[in-house]
């Protein structure tokens, strides 16, 4: 097998006492799509700024390219292209010439920029705004610039650290098809989300973060038949019977989850569920059937959602 | 790339984006020069030249010289607070420069760099201003640019220092306001300081925009005898400004570092 592109083995960040990252390891291959799930605070971004180089490591051990960031960090940067959690453009600046001079800090001959600058407007569907501002641009707009303005230098990893957070479904929708995109074209893609629809659409391989550790791993698939049994019931209860619902259910046998609004079921066969509930006369409001997903592997992991 | 490449890669990007707004500061650019020309050293010369003048040169020389200095201090410490708060907090551009083989260090240099080609241009438009208003000749009045540049340096990487350690707009008006402003007035721009009480003059005598007042005037009026500026000699103010210009190059760059690389 060949290097792995990253390589963490007990990565550590703390700030202060706090622990952000703590003892990560993972190994990210070249091709490949890799994700870190997990709620707010879970440690992802901490851990993409330092790959990216712009946070130092406080213990363990990190390559990147097989090079030391600590040491070698401009060297990294050269290769990389990052997508930050917040949008950074430069307002002052067309959707052109933002690209354009990422183009030079990278250190691009301008005719190369100017070649690639076409391509990757035509890539993010913002051709016809090459020579517009950047401020008035729509939200996801923003977003495919930020996602261009990594792609200029050709990099060889593209992290992107939550990409869709705050878009609408629409827009959403047409990023995951432009990271869809790259990825069929073989890039290296590391991305951050806390969206579940998201690492299952986009991820080969994830780690689930949970509190700075991680938690599981492994391809979306593997998590869900490892983590989740086949079929998810969602129960809703009126108010006044939410009280020791849980005791109510505990005879339920592949485990259930209570939600401060809903309960979780697994189950291998939700009728079968539905039926007893019936015998039982614990029937509720409302009975959602659905496939477990990766947000029942975090749940089943963690007792806690990963939204809110 | 070199550190000085790196740095002129910000520059370029700067330049980019002067391209659009650069009128609206060539005016300004304009604009002032005349109005504190002709308010001051017109309105008051006249004023102070037919009472009792005992400087050795004309008023409006005096305050020419004096605004030429103070001038290139509020122009950089603008450019060292303002856009330096905005690349860490408005709009984050730091942020994501950092993320390219750009590094703090390249940035600060970069902006420190971009200010001294700005500054010298205002400078240059200040000294043909006073030219055409008859308070110094054209070469004294070129020669006067570069050492004000370099008082304007001082200000700018100090400034930077300063800025790069706060948290929001309120601590850079402060800056002016118990800074820049009391400087403005009493480093010898529009009086000697010989005119201050004692102690005073000994607090002047540690004040950066004295330095950079005094350098100007001993370059641009050969003539000046002590009832203009003191005896100390041209290299103190140099060092001084020199010095304060690498150490605030040093600090900005190691706590911008600090601030974006937690």
């Amino acid at each position: 097998m060949s290097e792995p592109l990253v390589q963490a083995r007990g990565l550590t960040k703390k700030f202060g006492d706090f622990l952000a990252v703590d003892a990560v390891d993972f190994d990210i291959a070249k091709g490949e799509a890799f994700g870190f799930l997990g709620p707010n605070g879970a440690g992802k971004t901490s851990t993409m700024k330092m790959i990216t180089t712009v946070s130092p490591i406080t213990e363990g051990k990190l390559t990147v390219f097989g090079l030391d960031p600590t040491v070698e960090g401009r060297q990294i940067r050269q290769r990389l292209g990052v997508v930050p959690q917040e949008d950074n453009l430069d307002m002052e600046l067309t959707v052109a010439e933002n690209l354009y001079i990422y183009g030079r800090y990278h250190d691009m001959p301008r005719a190369d920029i100017r070649r690639r600058i076409t391509e990757l407007l035509e890539f993010a569907q913002l051709s016809d705004r090459s020579e517009s501002p950047v401020e008035p641009l729509s939200g996801g707009m923003k977003r495919r610039l930020t996602i261009a303005r990594a792609l200029i230098s050709d990099p060889d990893l593209v992290i992107l650290d939550e990409p869709t957070t705050g878009l609408d479904p629409q827009a959403r929708h047409l990023l995951w098809d432009r990271l869809y995109r790259l990825k069929r074209e073989g890039a290296t893609l590391i991305i951050t989300t806390h969206y579940m629809d998201e690492a299952e659409q986009l991820c080969d391989r994830l780690v689930v973060m949970d509190k700075g550790k991680i938690v599981a791993e492994g391809s979306p698939r593997q998590l869900i038949a490892q983590y989740a049994p086949r079929e998810v019931v969602e129960l809703r209860y009126p108010e006044e019977q939410m009280e020791g619902i849980g005791e109510r259910l505990g005879w339920l046998e592949g485990g259930i989850e209570v939600l401060a609004d809903r309960v979780i079921v697994y189950t291998d066969d939700a009728e079968a569920t539905q039926h007893e509930l019936t015998i039982r006369d614990i029937q509720p409001e409302q009975v959602l059937v659905r496939r477990s997903s990766l947000e029942d592997v975090f749940l089943k992991l963690t007792g806690r959602s990963l939204v809110d | 790339m070199t550190t000085l490449a790196r740095s002129w890669r910000w520059v370029e990007s700067e330049a980019i984006g002067y391209r659009r707004v650069w009128r609206g500061t060539v005016i300004s650019s304009f604009v002032n020069p005349v109005l504190f020309l002709s308010a001051m050293g017109l309105g008051l010369g006249t004023l102070v030249d037919a009472t009792s003048n005992q400087l050795s040169v004309p008023y409006l020389a005096f305050v020419a010289t004096g605004l030429l200095a103070a001038t290139a201090m509020q122009t950089s410490a603008g450019e060292g607070t303002f856009p330096v708060m905005a690349g860490i907090k408005w709009r984050k551009g730091f942020h994501g420069a950092i993320t390219t083989p750009l590094g703090p260090a390249d940035i600060v240099i970069g902006m420190m760099m971009w200010g001294a080609i700005r500054l010298s241009f205002v400078l240059v438009v200040f000294a043909l201003v006073s030219v055409v208003l008859g308070a110094l000749e054209l070469g004294p009045a070129l020669l006067a640019v570069p050492p004000a540049v370099l008082t304007g340096l001082a200000f700018q990487s100090t400034a930077t220092a300063y800025t790069v350690t706060r948290e929001n707009e309120i601590s850079l008006s402060t800056l002016f306001r118990f800074g820049i402003i009391p400087l403005f007035l009493f480093s010898g721009t529009f009086f000697p300081i010989s005119q201050l009480p004692q102690p005073l003059q000994i607090v002047a005598y540690f004040t950066p925009l004295f330095h950079g007042v005094e350098l100007v005037r001993k370059i641009a009026l050969p003539g000046a005898d002590s009832s203009i500026v003191t005896d100390l000699p041209l290299w103190v103010h140099l060092a001084y400004l020199t010095v304060m210009t690498i150490a605030g190059i040093a600090l900005g760059a190691r706590w911008l570092d600090r601030r974006l690389r937690p």
